[in-house]
């Protein structure tokens, strides 16, 4: 179903979304429509234009397609699914997601992966293909955050990357490693067997966006992990 | 009825911008409608935008946009503004009724002059007289505000959703090379007409989308320099802040940003340009009861241009983009693409990093 968004409010456009039998959707000319996709499962959205904020929030297995740049908080608390978004997003991409996949062709803003978590077989996946702001995987409790920082000098994360981390891993393209790390986070160049376990990853991204997962993965990376099972165990009281 | 802290109100609010770096006019007219995608930021509790550059008939006097309770309050206080100034215009500021919005005050401008005697007496330089005039109105006249008081330029605010306070001060038929916007959610302090943004004093504006955690701190600093916030909001307080550290204390507008803005020690430490890094140290230690804490995303405008700013944390949206001779600011992208659909170079400055436009030389 082929729909000009221009005139439809987000709650026009999630009602034909939800109600009607088809299951793939392409709207042209979205411009700030919120919580698009919002809690859906098994439908395909393709997605021309500006989607508005919490783009596929708890989104439940359904895939996003965006063609334009998203703005902040796509897949929030999301829990199954894919957001793949051809441009840029902003802030909190993958807030407290805890399944399903989002592939982000160039750059996303501060506190990407803030909160996400797993639980047994739910885990998360950002992959994000230019840089990051600060605060990347904020909270973060589990899932794997990658960034390629393909085309970016120096690197692609800011600062205070992985303050309050306390599961899960990051894996950061570049030469250098990221500067002021909270010291509850371990920062190592990841070992070649490493790089293999996030392979998967980098295919589905050149999958999407074009490039070869291999000339990716030959560069550095470093692998970003919280330095103990329970870095904050005595942070407060010994127990 | 529940007050806030016993209900929760999600914290919102939209701001926009849009500059012609050439000086081109531009109607209100877009600002306006940059401001419909954003429409759920804003709770209806105000909305309000700056204008430069629209009033070049009168460009060398001071145009005061002011509000009234009641027609003896202005004839009140027109007495006192012929004591000090003189006035070459008065009149309604024009509006439309609309169904949207309401209960509006009486609403009224002056061209103004301060009297060349009076300021000779006073020994004060002329924007300093009219900041006076303008904390005395505002701490002292009940029911008489002044919302604007800079030259050439013009700040129109309401309660009631933004585009529809475009619409109201019909917007449409004012030309200027600079407008920035707001949508309001007020989370702490009451919606009301002088409540609205932008918060302006001469020609300096603020909008602002957050909430000052260190208002207390600011509030106490300021006032030691005789500006009085009375305006039952926090963001009043970052617009004399800004009026204290251009007019008063002489900085520029980037060093500014690394007062209100300051980064964190721990990131200052790190700095390798030791220049820039005393830099930061002195300004921090000069200035520390003007570091904005909290979260904040702001529009500031003057004659000749904008400085957009996040908190160092950004934790507040806002995205710039460019096209031709304009430069756009928005909390959403949405709202830029309105405004322009092709507009370029769409990024996100990060926090503590000032955007600062200015018109060339001679344009405006």
């Amino acid at each position: 179903m082929k729909i000009d968004a221009k005139n439809y409010d987000y709650t026009e456009i999630n009602k034909i979304v939800r109600e009607s039998a088809e299951e793939k959707f392409e709207f042209d000319n979205v411009l700030g429509q919120r919580y698009l996709g919002a809690g859906t499962s098994g439908k395909e959205l393709l997605i021309n234009g500006t989607p508005g904020n919490a783009l596929g929030a708890y989104l439940n297995g359904s895939k996003i397609i965006v063609h334009g740049n998203a703005q902040d908080a796509i897949g929030d608390t999301m829990n199954d699914g894919a957001i793949i978004v051809h441009g840029n997003c902003g802030d909190t991409t993958g807030y407290a997601m805890r399944s399903g996949e989002i592939y982000v062709q160039g750059n996303a803003g501060y506190r990407v992966g803030i909160h996400m978590k797993s639980y047994e077989d739910l885990y998360p996946i950002i992959v994000i293909g230019g840089k990051v702001g600060d605060f990347l995987g904020e909270y973060q409790a589990g899932g794997i955050i990658i960034v390629f920082g393909i085309g970016v000098e120096g690197c692609p994360v800011g600062s205070f990357c992985g303050t309050g981390m306390h599961g899960g891993e990051m894996f950061i393209r570049s030469e250098t490693a990221p500067v002021g790390l909270p010291k509850q986070v371990c920062c190592a160049e990841a070992t070649d067997e490493e790089k293999l376990s996030i392979k998967h990853y980098a295919e589905r991204f050149v999958k999407h966006f074009g490039g070869s997962a291999d000339e990716l993965l030959k560069s550095k990376f470093w692998k970003l992990t919280p330095n103990s099972a329970s870095p904050y165990k005595q942070l407060y009281v010994n127990n | 009825m529940k007050y806030e802290g016993q209900v929760r109100i999600p914290s919102g609010c939209a701001i926009a911008a849009v500059i012609s770096k050439d000086g081109n006019k531009m109607t209100g007219e877009a600002i306006t409608d940059a401001m419909k995608p954003m429409h759920d930021r804003s709770n209806g509790l105000g909305g309000g935008f700056a204008a430069y550059g629209i009033y070049p008939e009168y460009k060398d006097f001071y145009a005061l946009h002011m509000f009234f309770d009641s027609r003896d309050t202005r004839k009140g206080c027109e007495v006192f503004l012929k004591e000090y100034f003189e006035i070459v215009k008065s009149e309604i500021i024009p509006t439309r009724k609309i169904a949207s919005i309401t209960d509006e005050p009486i609403i009224w401008r002056y061209f103004v002059a301060p009297l060349k005697s009076v300021l000779a007496s006073m020994q004060l330089d002329e924007k300093e007289y009219v900041a006076r005039a303008v904390m005395k109105i505002n701490s002292e006249m009940d029911g008489a505000y002044v919302f604007s008081s800079g030259k050439n330029m013009g700040a129109f605010k309401a309660v009631g959703f933004p585009e529809d306070v475009g619409v109201f001060y019909k917007l449409d038929e004012y030309e200027g090379y600079s407008w920035t916007a707001h949508g309001r959610y007020p989370t702490n302090t009451p919606g009301w007409w002088g409540g609205a943004h932008p918060f302006t004093l001469l020609d300096y504006s603020i909008v602002h989308n957050g909430e000052i955690s260190s208002y207390d701190a600011n509030r106490r600093f300021i006032e030691m320099f005789g500006y009085k916030c009375t305006l039952r909001t926090d963001t009043e307080v970052i617009t004399y802040i800004m009026d204290y550290l251009i007019r008063r204390q002489g900085l520029t507008l980037p060093e500014i940003a690394s007062v209100i803005a300051a980064p964190f020690w721990s990131t200052i430490e790190r700095k390798t340009d030791l220049e820039d890094k005393e830099k930061h140290i002195y300004l921090r230690t000069l200035f520390p009861s003007l570091l904005i804490t909290g979260p904040f995303s702001i529009v500031f405008g003057f004659n000749g241009g904008l400085m957009a700013l996040n908190d160092r944390l950004k934790l507040r949206s806002m995205v710039v983009g460019e096209k031709d001779d304009k430069v756009f600011i928005a909390s959403e992208e949405a709202a830029i693409r309105i405004m322009e659909p092709d507009a370029e170079n769409i990024y996100a400055p990060r926090g503590g990093e000032p955007v600062i436009i200015n018109v060339k030389e001679g344009a405006f």
